[in-house]
């Protein structure tokens, strides 16, 4: 930056030669880090006009700049204000007025506070919005359909949990917006097998539907299923759809490649094969929580010879309904069955050794399996990309050394709360490409696995300690340095980490979340040393290290500009190093539950100082030590405040809590 | 079960008699011509049985004219009939499970006779009532004699009932109904009030689901009743018989004049020239003309032809020349009952008369279609944007689906409902908000964000509110002031300040984080 400046000085500067166009192109090279974009906007002048026009993407903070802002970027096209948590019709009118025609997508799904008319104005202004995003605005009625309508170009909305609107509003969108492709309806009670009907008829052009727990049935069903497009159908939850009614007509629609049919209840094989019998293009199947599986079931989609993904999560399976799975002539790519009933050593080997495809698995609690499934999964699913196993006790620990023998494509891997020990975590550090891996609650790794971890997996992302109490400093240093890219580490409740590991893990400058809850070792040192070194935490957990105090908050506020989240409870944080925080203008959601060392005079400044909180969880005996207006004031500037009771629980030792937890299952 | 059942048949047993004369009272009353509210009230009378002498029967007696004189009699009876009641109902099962059984017309005839002794007992009840009533007043000794008639005309119907099952010649001409329809239709032949061989009836249900009726306390205000089924039964269509294909002649054809149907009363009274409107009502009426139109006959229901004679199919016609429903009309339609006649009458060929008062447009020549109008007039009123109105939904939705171009229309009342006021909070809500943040950002860059905090209590705003009661002291935050942060501006000015600044971090501030807080 220094060497930039310089160039002024001549009174000449060599980037007056590159077009415009070619200035553009270099700072499409700038995608991956927002400061990075900004550092080159801070150069010069010129600089700062070229990017003031390069960018098309916006995702603001504060609704209070957005006239600044928006005048300085004239060419945005998308705008994101999920990050604004206020955002009023004039905050639209501001918008709608200086976005004009450039505004071609705006998302407004965490915004609340502006009603139909503010809608009206943007949709009326901004005639080339192709993009609406409502989710969430519960207060919304009709009206504020009746103005959507008016986006004659609207390509893809969404009103998930619009509850207060109904048929008769989606009936306005449907006949206004003729050129929908995505539409999501998910929660909006207020919308039954009327308006569905309509968006079916009038919006021909439908790709993708989200109908997910609508009070609708089949009526409606039968005119969705002739729209000519359509891609995705989502019908979780819709308990109104049922066999009767499915198996009356011959339904089906050839263009479907994804239905999600979790969670209908009422819905079984036959109703399931009356309505993908004519779906011969059918890719992705989602039948969680929904009817047994078992051979009718397996039998009634065997003719779907597209399939590329089934899931079935939380379903009852049978070893006969897995064994005809894996009798099907196509080859599966995806297949999750995590928290099934009944995966049987038997039933999951049968099914893996046909489906030798198979890019990702999840049989997340499946705890009946043991080593012979692990065995023959890893013999046949060679190409495994991601293997979800979550709580599969009764694999022993000795299985797990043929995952890293015969799965070496691996980038996802998920050994949360298993018997793998440190010759299983040696035998996958073979898998070269491991991104992520879940190492939570495994309580017989040690140091020693890990560091082979931590030196082969170069590539790692995220890594998950959680409560795997074996785990010290000395494995979390070869980590640190062996992982560059490290972006998200848990380590909550290793109480053996000391500062020492948080001074390594401040060298992996991609780190955007850590959570070290329960760390007693842990400093201020240490947390001024993440501070400084990782400039891109966002998420911060910190619960019960005592031996944090203000002395961390301070470098944190320096330097921590894009922390969103932080938890501060039962640390030595005071009100002074709350207040500190204040400064991080990102800073969104914080949950503070001790009491010592806060005033109520002194919480109440920092919280108002916090101009961008929207989620703030406190002990609740604050909330009759501060004014009730405060708090009225806090909540109409687009905050919410939760508080709770509980008090500082001692940490047992992690073996026992794990025979706490299977007590309470 | 079968301890219950036994307890269930005798309360039943203990009842019965006594029943049958409440029954009758209300019969007296021409309260039940309707057969649906004479049920309730013989659940309820069932309801009051075990407690017969209890305050609580009384009080269900008086409001039908029974004073508490009359309870001794009704106990006196019951003492007469306890034994017999038993078994009344042991007959009527046995009737149920075979039905000619020699026993069980053993056990009728020696009912027979207790009935006998029973009617004599009464009769002589009446002769001593003569005597002793001289020093009572009129109207008390009226209702006594009601009474006593009323008791008499029960006994008198079970004899003739009980009579008539032990016929052996009876053919079972409604055979799956048994019994049962059989006494029903003994009473309809012998010409005895076919409230009365309802009741009898009614014994035999009561024997399966008396449990049921005994929960039933509503019954008690059954009479309540009368006049909404009065309009229930005005209502129904002329229309509904639409499909009935009758051939031509297998059925009369009357057709009343103009002046007959329009005209407000059909049944008038033969003393006074009122008119009615019923014939039960009517019937009511005549009873206060005279002792002589309180016989169970007088008071009886018309007696209908029993179906085992052949009578012709009635039907109606139309007297508007060139209607549909007129004889004369080529594809004629004849109408089913009188009523529809006149429901028929005066929706075609008459004027509307009865305007709604909430819409003011829909007029209609019958009331009860007025009313049936007014209970939905006005609301769910489903509207296009082209102005067409609809009473359903799914209609509005099809006609929406059918045309271009229409769009379903918000009613006026959410329009109206939520604009100005959502509007409203929102923009005062904003105004309080920028208040206050205009309030934070006053300061000067080099005075620290504590500082800038308590400009707020300074302002004298209606926000620095929040602060007064805190008790908010500067000098406990020295830790902080170490820290003076720069204020955030927007000028260009503060922006040479930033960049002039060794900036090891990025700068941080509120104001000018256009680009620190874009993504």
């Amino acid at each position: 930056m220094k060497k930039q400046r310089s160039v002024p000085e001549s009174s000449f500067s060599r980037f007056d030669l590159l077009s415009e166009e070619i200035v553009f192109m270099i700072l499409d090279f700038l995608e991956g880090n927002p400061c990075d974009k900004k550092s080159f906007s801070l150069v010069c002048r010129s600089f700062y006009a070229i990017e003031s026009r390069h960018r098309k993407f916006l995702k603001p903070l504060r609704s209070e700049h957005l006239t600044k802002v928006l005048s300085r970027y004239r060419y945005v096209s998308n705008l994101d204000l999920s990050l604004c948590p206020r955002i009023t019709d004039a905050s639209l009118g501001v918008i709608s007025g200086s976005c004009k025609e450039m505004l071609r997508s705006v998302n407004l799904s965490r915004s609340r506070f502006f009603s139909h008319a503010g809608l009206s104005n943007l949709v009326v202004n901004c005639s080339n919005l192709v993009e609406i995003d409502l989710s969430n605005a519960t207060e919304l009625k009709d009206l504020a359909a009746a103005a959507i309508a008016e986006a004659k170009n609207l390509e893809r909305l969404w009103l998930v949990r619009c509850k207060s609107i109904t048929d008769i509003g989606i009936g306005c969108i449907a006949v206004g917006c003729r050129k929908l492709r995505l539409l999501s309806l998910k929660w909006c009670l207020g919308v039954g097998d009327l308006g569905v009907g309509l968006i079916a008829v009038k919006c021909i052009d439908l790709r993708s539907l989200d109908l997910s727990y609508l009070p609708i049935t089949n009526k409606c069903l039968s005119q969705i299923l002739e729209l000519q497009h359509l891609e995705d159908l989502v019908l979780e939850g819709c308990f109104g759809i049922d066999d009767d009614r499915l198996a009356a007509p011959k339904l089906g629609c050839k263009s479907l490649e994804t239905l999600d049919m979790s969670s209908c209840q009422n819905v079984s094989h036959v109703g399931l094969s009356s309505l993908t019998s004519a779906a011969g293009s059918l890719r992705q199947l989602i039948l969680s929580y929904g009817s047994r599986v078992d051979l009718a079931l397996a039998v009634s989609l065997q003719n779907l010879s597209m399939l590329q993904s089934i899931k079935l999560d939380g379903c009852q399976v049978t070893c006969s309904g897995l064994k005809a799975i894996g009798n099907w002539c196509v080859s599966l790519k995806e297949l999750s069955m995590s928290k099934c009933v009944g995966v049987t050593d038997e039933g999951l080997s049968s099914l893996v050794t046909k489906h030798k495809d198979l890019q990702k698995l999840d049989i997340t609690c499946c705890r009946k399996i043991t080593h012979v499934s692990l065995a023959h999964i890893t013999n046949s699913c060679a190409s495994l990309i991601s293997l979800k196993m979550e709580s599969c006790n009764s694999v022993s620990a000795e299985a797990f050394v043929l995952i890293g023998q015969r799965c070496q494509l691996l980038e996802e891997l998920d050994l949360t709360d298993n018997e793998i020990d440190d010759e299983g975590l040696k035998s996958i550090s073979r898998c070269s490409q491991l991104s992520s891996i879940k190492l939570g609650i495994c309580l017989n790794i040690t140091d020693e696995g890990l560091t082979h971890i931590g030196i082969s997996c170069s590539k790692l992302k995220e890594i998950d300690l959680y409560r795997s109490a074996g785990i010290t400093d000395s494995s979390i240093l070869p980590i640190a340095r062996g992982c560059p890219g490290l972006e998200m580490i848990n380590i909550a409740y290793c109480t053996s980490i000391s500062d020492s590991s948080f001074m390594a893990l401040s060298k992996c400058t991609k780190l955007n979340t850590l959570e070290s809850r329960g760390c007693p070792l842990v400093t201020s040192l240490g947390l001024a040393a993440i501070a400084v070194g990782c400039k891109q935490l966002t998420k911060l957990d910190i619960k019960k290290c005592q031996n944090i105090d203000d002395g961390g908050m301070i470098p944190l506020a320096h330097f921590s500009q894009n922390l969103k989240q932080i938890n501060l409870s039962y640390t030595n944080v005071t009100n002074v190093g709350l207040l500190s925080l204040a400064s991080i203008s990102c800073l969104q959601s914080m949950t503070v539950l001790h009491r010592e060392g806060f005033t109520p005079s002194g919480l109440a400044a920092a919280l108002l100082a916090c101009a961008g909180l929207t989620k703030v969880k406190l002990q609740a005996s604050f909330k009759s030590m501060l004014p009730r207006r405060l708090f009225e004031h806090l909540e109409a500037r687009g905050c919410t405040f939760q508080w709770r009771e509980k008090e500082f629980q001692a940490e047992l030792d992690p073996k026992c809590w794990k025979l706490q937890l299977a007590d309470s299952e | 079960m079968d301890p219950e059942e036994r307890l269930c048949a005798d309360a039943w047993a203990k009842s019965s008699s006594g029943r049958e004369s409440l029954n009758t009272h209300s019969n007296n009353r021409s309260f039940t011509d309707f057969d649906r509210q004479q049920q309730k009230w013989q659940d309820s009378s069932f309801h009051g049985y075990g407690v017969r002498t209890d305050q609580q029967f009384s009080g269900f007696n008086r409001p039908f004219g029974a004073e508490n004189s009359v309870v001794p009699n009704v106990n006196n009876q019951r003492q007469m009939t306890d034994p017999h009641g038993k078994q009344i109902s042991e007959a009527h099962e046995s009737n149920n499970m075979q039905n000619w059984d020699p026993r069980a017309m053993l056990n009728n005839l020696s009912f027979l006779e207790k009935k006998i002794h029973q009617l004599q007992d009464l009769v002589h009840l009446i002769v001593g009532r003569r005597g002793q009533a001289m020093g009572q007043a009129d109207e008390i000794l009226v209702q006594q004699q009601q009474l006593i008639t009323a008791d008499l005309t029960s006994v008198i119907v079970q004899l003739i009932s009980t009579a008539g099952s032990l016929l052996p010649s009876v053919k079972h001409t409604l055979g799956s109904e048994s019994s049962t329809s059989q006494l029903g239709q003994f009473g309809g032949m012998m010409n005895q009030p076919a409230g009365v061989s309802d009741n009898v009836v009614l014994q035999q249900n009561n024997n399966v689901n008396k449990v049921e009726d005994q929960s039933d306390p509503t019954g008690i205000f059954g009479n309540e009743q009368n006049f909404p089924i009065e309009d229930h039964e005005m209502k129904s269509d002329d229309d509904a018989e639409e499909g009935e294909n009758l051939p031509p002649g297998s059925y009369e054809i009357l057709q009343l004049e103009k002046e007959e149907i329009l005209a407000p009363h059909t049944h008038f009274c033969t003393i006074c020239g009122k008119g009615f409107k019923r014939d039960a009502n009517l019937r009511m009426h005549m009873r206060g003309h005279g002792d002589e139109y309180k016989t169970p006959a007088a008071l009886a229901k018309p007696h209908k032809e029993s179906s085992s004679e052949p009578i012709l199919i009635k039907r109606y016609s139309c007297p508007y020349l060139g209607c549909k429903r007129n004889k004369d009309h080529k594809k004629f339609q004849p109408l089913k009952t009188i009523l529809c006649v006149k429901n028929h009458y005066k929706r075609t060929h008459c004027d509307k008369n009865y305007t709604c008062s909430r819409c003011n447009t829909k007029k209609f020549s019958v009331i009860a279609d007025l009313k049936t109008h007014e209970k939905h007039c006005g609301r769910d009123k489903w509207l296009c944007s082209c102005g067409t109105t609809f009473s359903r939904k799914d209609k509005l939705f099809g006609h929406i689906a059918l045309f271009q171009g229409h769009t379903p229309a918000i009613p006026v009342e959410e329009s109206k409902g939520a604009g100005p006021s959502d509007q409203g909070q929102s923009i005062e809500a904003a105004n309080k908000v920028e208040q206050l943040d205009f309030n934070y950002k006053l300061g000067d860059p080099g005075r620290s964000a504590c500082q800038n905090v308590m400009d707020v209590e300074g302002s004298g705003e209606d926000p620095s509110n929040y602060f007064s009661p805190l008790g908010f002291d500067s000098s406990s935050m020295g830790g902080f002031q170490e820290f003076p942060r720069p204020l955030f501006e927007d000028s260009e000015s503060s922006f040479s300040f930033l960049l002039s600044g060794s900036c090891d971090y990025p700068p941080k501030n509120g104001r000018y984080n256009g680009s620190n807080d874009l993504e």
